[in-house]
């Protein structure tokens, strides 16, 4: 099993590798287009701006490889926003994969920083993660509730924290920093069947 | 709803864990990965790493550290102690630190608040502040605590959030070791005139300080270190105790 993990200068990549590695699976580090649609599972993660984040992708030539892809790919805080068609930070358009917009937050402490407890749950990538369980977040940007929801929290406003497009997921939360249930998360999307 | 966060703060030299540190069954309590697992494990929410040494080696030994902590621990965590540039700070993130607490360094220079937002995001940059009163003015301290300044603790909070930063962690020097409790008057202050997350430190050596923080000092999060290291609250039942006061906690 090839695991990917986006390596495009957006992204803590070393705490995903190592959340990877204590579950025994040693993924590769990529952002070569050939690499990544020959993977078995890939892993999207972002953090920084979303318009930065999106000129690497396109000076990889990631924009136009990602949207096709067939196998599962999870895509992690600035990853899963940029599932959507666009983004108040910076008015950046996103890949598209998910209908919306990403908006900023108008109550509450800015960043949102720390551990909240996620409703609704539903779908494989929960298994064995019961509603109300906490997952660390840290973002300023959040994304509306759709169709395709498979969590949610609340903070101010409830949204998103959890989506899923035919083989395209997405986690608000980050999962390699969520103590086992984050743990439990990743082992979960690993099992998804191609 | 977002929970109150609980923060062990560990002081580091020379690769080691220093402070006694009164956990059972630890084989080596000055293992700094050692440690950090158990924190995680007892259900801290993030630790923070204080860098204090001061050898030619320290750098060297601090990034092979980080990258030890990240691999072993599933929480998020923070180092801080001697950063001074963007460089600085590229190095412990490729290494897998997921924020850095920068303190003199930003006073001496506030611009490198805004460069390190602007590099790696605002996420991952804390900034700390030691303050103590000085004729009932909160001012800001330097290396340390040890050298004083004329800058005044809230208008400098006001510029470290204008200059990006994710999180401000407030040091009473005033309350830092009288495990007396926190500074809840400055911190209410500080949240109530800021966007960004206030991480309360200084002055705790009781459940009930905790408490108190959070509540009148309407802190986002507490810091502490020898409380904890010396085994004075174990943090499960700090977080029961929080979470009877009606605290959200992650337990």
């Amino acid at each position: 099993m090839e695991v990917v993990v986006l390596d495009y200068g957006a992204g803590n990549v070393r705490s995903v590798v190592f959340a990877l590695e204590r579950l025994g699976i040693s993924a590769r580090l990529s952002n070569d287009p050939q690499v990544i649609s020959n993977a078995d599972y890939i892993i999207f993660p972002g953090q920084g701006a979303a318009a930065m984040a999106m000129n690497k992708l396109n000076l990889y030539g990631l924009t136009a490889v990602l949207p096709n892809l067939k196998q599962p790919i999870l895509g992690i805080c600035l990853g899963m926003q940029l599932l959507f068609e666009n983004t108040e930070e910076g008015n950046t358009r996103g890949l598209g994969i998910l209908k919306g917009s990403v908006k900023k937050f108008e109550s509450g402490k800015i960043p949102q920083m720390g551990w909240n407890s996620l409703q609704n749950l539903r779908g494989s990538l929960f298994d064995s993660i019961n509603e109300n369980t906490h997952m660390y977040l840290v973002h300023s940007y959040y994304a509306p509730v759709v169709p395709e929801t498979l969590a949610t929290t609340t903070y101010g406003t409830t949204y998103s924290v959890a989506v899923q497009k035919d083989n395209f997921y997405g986690v608000q939360f980050h999962p390699e920093k969520s103590s086992q249930a984050g743990q439990q998360l990743l082992q979960n999307f690993l099992q998804i069947k191609q | 709803m977002l929970c109150k966060r609980i923060i062990p703060c560990l002081d580091i030299k020379d690769g080691r864990t220093v402070k006694g540190v009164n956990f059972v069954n630890l084989k080596d309590a000055g293992d700094p990965v050692t440690l950090a697992r158990q924190y995680a494990q007892e259900g801290a929410d993030e630790l923070v790493f204080l860098d204090i040494s001061a050898t030619e080696q320290k750098r060297k030994t601090l990034v092979e550290l980080v990258e030890n902590v990240a691999r072993a621990i599933d929480i998020p965590f923070t180092v801080g102690g001697g950063i001074n540039s963007v460089d600085d700070v590229h190095a412990l993130l490729q290494h897998g630190a997921d924020k850095v607490s920068v303190n003199s360094a930003a006073v001496r220079r506030p611009e490198l608040i805004r460069e390190i937002a602007r590099e790696f995001g605002s996420q991952c940059l804390v900034v700390a502040v030691d303050a103590k009163q000085i004729n009932s003015h909160w001012k800001v301290h330097l290396v340390g605590g040890k050298v004083a300044t004329d800058i005044d603790l809230f208008e400098w909070a006001a510029i470290v959030e204008q200059q990006g930063a994710g999180e401000l962690l407030f040091t009473s020097m005033d309350h830092d070791g009288t495990k007396n409790g926190f500074a809840n008057e400055a911190l209410v202050q500080l949240s109530r005139s800021r966007r960004i997350p206030i991480i309360a430190s200084g002055g705790a050596g009781s459940i009930a300080h905790f408490t108190d923080t959070f509540i009148q000092g309407e802190a986002d999060a507490a810091l502490a270190a020898s409380v904890f290291h010396y085994g004075a609250i174990p943090i499960p039942e700090l977080k029961a105790q929080l979470a009877n006061h009606q605290i959200p906690v992650r337990l």
